[in-house]
């Protein structure tokens, strides 16, 4: 579900909250039954199969792989390509834009993890009880998930524009104006600037997935732990917190692949500037590819992208195949 | 499956009932009504400018209720700025994308749950795997295809990607589900003397709605609100979706907030009326994912 990474197309991954799923324990009998099925018609799994697969081979795998030929190359996309070697990576070895790049997919990637996670798992806490009204709030604080990158740039470039933006003209209201800060026009400051934005839509996400994993919470343990004496804070980080860290370990993934797809809030706001002081190694091959049309050199990009988000993507996925072989 | 019978219990509700005043309940309220209405000032104020006109807006600044409403403000980001092509846009690439993944995620999804085959481990992994890529690995290539079969420039190209793209998704989701589909309905079926397709059109489609339900809302929202690929496979602007209409209106009309601000309330009514009136669904399926 990830695919809300602040990006546009399916942002947030999906991997819905393992909390929320049910144990499939009673299934073991269906499979059972399922096996069955299977030796009367081999080929019936292949046939539902052969449309959707060969989609996906065309749109999705043999474009990821593609990649990493492409990268080999110093071609221009469509009219020309010879092989080139590891020429490309040795150039973005060198190049100090993909440094600055780098760095600020790791601080969107450190950022990532921890407010979102931090404030997420706050506001489901504070927001998992029956009150009149949680149910608003919820879907209040929930709500910028469903804008698109689009609106949300537009949105926050208001909010950051110097003469009369809303933080600028506040601080004015409040007395510390004067000094017109250029949140998205400073070096320094405009990476940061584009990284709050996009953490104001993760952090509804990160909470509906933490709220989600409380409803399996076994409220009965809370209890206990109560009566036994635990204050509130010790029931959470002895009993619900660990009882939470399967979730933890989903949000975790989720916002590391949000924060490596970073580009639309990018082009958007800033388009990397001033200077690729927020450029995003997402937006950098952009441009290299379509302005300036090395796209050999842009795939290179995005394999190292890649490479660094397979890390991710394969702890995972074997947590998941650990679980799928369980049973 | 799991998500749709959740218990409403808080698990987390205090335990305690004292008597007396419930300073506790005082407490929760006093820091999140603020706290909600901070989170959405970006979007309150929006709406206020949009219905500003651009003089107020330079003379009195941002905290300004509008002195009077400017309706023009829509009418021209609907016409002038070109909303009306932008959405009808965005509606011609969606639903047919969305119907066309469902349909054919199902059908993978009903291959995968119901029948052991070499591979099928291997084939899940696979669509799971690819929806957790960073989709910047497929640009290049996705855009080269697309101008290899002339797609390029065409609202094809994004519905078929689209359509491929959230295959991994869908299916990984409506695979999980029909496990949990008891075998009995499946044997008995088939005792009756039906054949695999069906099974498949008779019970397990039918079966599934509410999973359905719940993926095509999130699926709507995902592929109306996709800006990259719009990005990337289109360029002219008659074909434009309302993301990137709305970017290039970023650019027409900078610093015309009003006007910007119009055209983007016009561009989240489809999503936000999804979210309201179907809001269990949308997090059903955000939450349904989890399969296991």
């Amino acid at each position: 579900m990830a695919q809300i990474s602040g990006s546009g197309p399916p942002p947030a991954v999906g991997v819905g909250s393992v909390a929320g799923a049910p144990t499939v324990a009673p299934q073991r009998r269906a499979t059972a039954l399922l096996r069955a099925g299977q030796r009367r018609a081999d080929w019936t799994p292949y046939l539902f199969l052969a449309l959707p697969l060969a989609l996906y081979a065309m749109w999705v795998i043999g474009p990821m792989f593609y990649s990493f030929w492409m990268s080999l190359t110093d071609t221009d996309g469509l009219t020309y390509s010879e092989f080139v070697g590891l020429a490309n990576y040795r150039r973005l070895v060198n190049d100090d834009i993909f440094w600055v790049s780098f760095w600020n997919n790791v601080k969107w990637l450190v950022i990532f993890i921890t407010v979102p996670t931090v404030g997420g798992l706050g506001l489901a806490l504070l927001l998992n009880q029956d009150l009149p009204g949680t149910r608003l709030f919820k879907a209040a604080i929930f709500s910028p998930m469903v804008l698109s990158s689009a609106v949300v740039a537009a949105v926050w470039s208001w909010v950051f524009f110097p003469q009369d933006g809303l933080i600028n003209s506040t601080l004015d209201l409040l007395g510390y104006g004067g000094e017109r800060i250029g949140w998205l026009a400073d070096p320094d400051l405009a990476i940061y600037s584009i990284i709050g934005a996009a953490t104001w839509r993760q952090i509804g996400y990160v909470m509906l997935i933490y709220l989600a994993g409380l409803k399996n919470v076994d409220p009965s343990l809370v209890d206990a732990a109560k009566t036994d004496g635990a204050s509130s804070w010790r029931s959470f980080r002895d009993v619900v917190f660990p009882l939470l860290q399967p979730v933890t370990v989903i949000v975790v993934v989720i916002s590391v692949i949000d924060a490596l797809r970073a580009f639309d809030l990018v082009q958007l706001m800033t388009r990397g500037g001033p200077y690729n002081r927020s450029n995003v190694l997402g937006f950098m091959m952009y441009e290299e590819a379509f302005e300036n049309y090395n796209m050999g050199y842009g795939a290179a990009l995005a394999v190292v992208l890649m490479l660094i988000s397979m890390v991710f993507i394969f702890t995972y996925l074997r947590r998941m195949l650990k679980d799928e072989l369980e049973y | 499956m799991a998500t749709t019978t959740l218990p409403q219990t808080g698990s987390l509700r205090p335990a305690t009932k004292r008597a007396g005043f419930p300073w506790k309940t005082l407490l929760f309220y006093a820091f999140i009504i603020p706290f909600m209405l901070i989170w959405l000032v970006p979007i309150f104020t929006s709406i206020n400018t949009s219905l500003r006109s651009l003089e107020s807006i330079v003379a009195d600044g941002y905290w300004t209720l509008p002195t009077s409403i400017e309706w023009g403000n829509f009418g021209e980001a609907w016409t002038t700025g070109g909303l009306s092509r932008y959405m009808l846009n965005s509606f011609i690439v969606t639903i047919p994308a969305l119907l066309g993944c469902l349909l054919l995620s199902s059908m993978a999804a009903f291959a995968l749950a119901r029948f052991n085959f070499r591979g099928n481990l291997l084939i899940y992994f696979t669509f799971v795997g690819g929806t957790l890529l960073p989709f910047q690995i497929l640009m290049l290539p996705v855009f080269k295809l697309a101008n290899n079969l002339n797609l390029y420039d065409t609202y094809w190209a994004l519905i078929l990607f689209h359509m491929a793209f959230q295959l991994g998704f869908c299916t990984f989701v409506l695979r999980n589900f029909m496990r949990t589909i008891p075998g009995e309905i499946f044997d008995a079926a088939r005792i009756d003397g039906a054949n695999e397709l069906r099974i498949f059109g008779q019970h397990v489609l039918p079966l599934s709605l509410p999973s359905l339900a719940a993926l095509a809302t999130l699926e709507f929202t995902w592929i109306f609100n996709d800006y990259f690929w719009a990005l990337i496979l289109v360029q002219q602007d008659k074909l434009k979706p309302v993301t990137t209409g709305l970017g290039s209106l970023m650019g027409e009309y900078q610093r015309a907030w009003n006007v910007l601000f119009a055209g983007t309330l016009i561009a989240v009514v489809p999503t936000i009326l999804l979210f309201v009136f179907l809001q269990r669904y949308f997090i059903q399926g955000l939450t349904m994912g989890s399969g296991k």
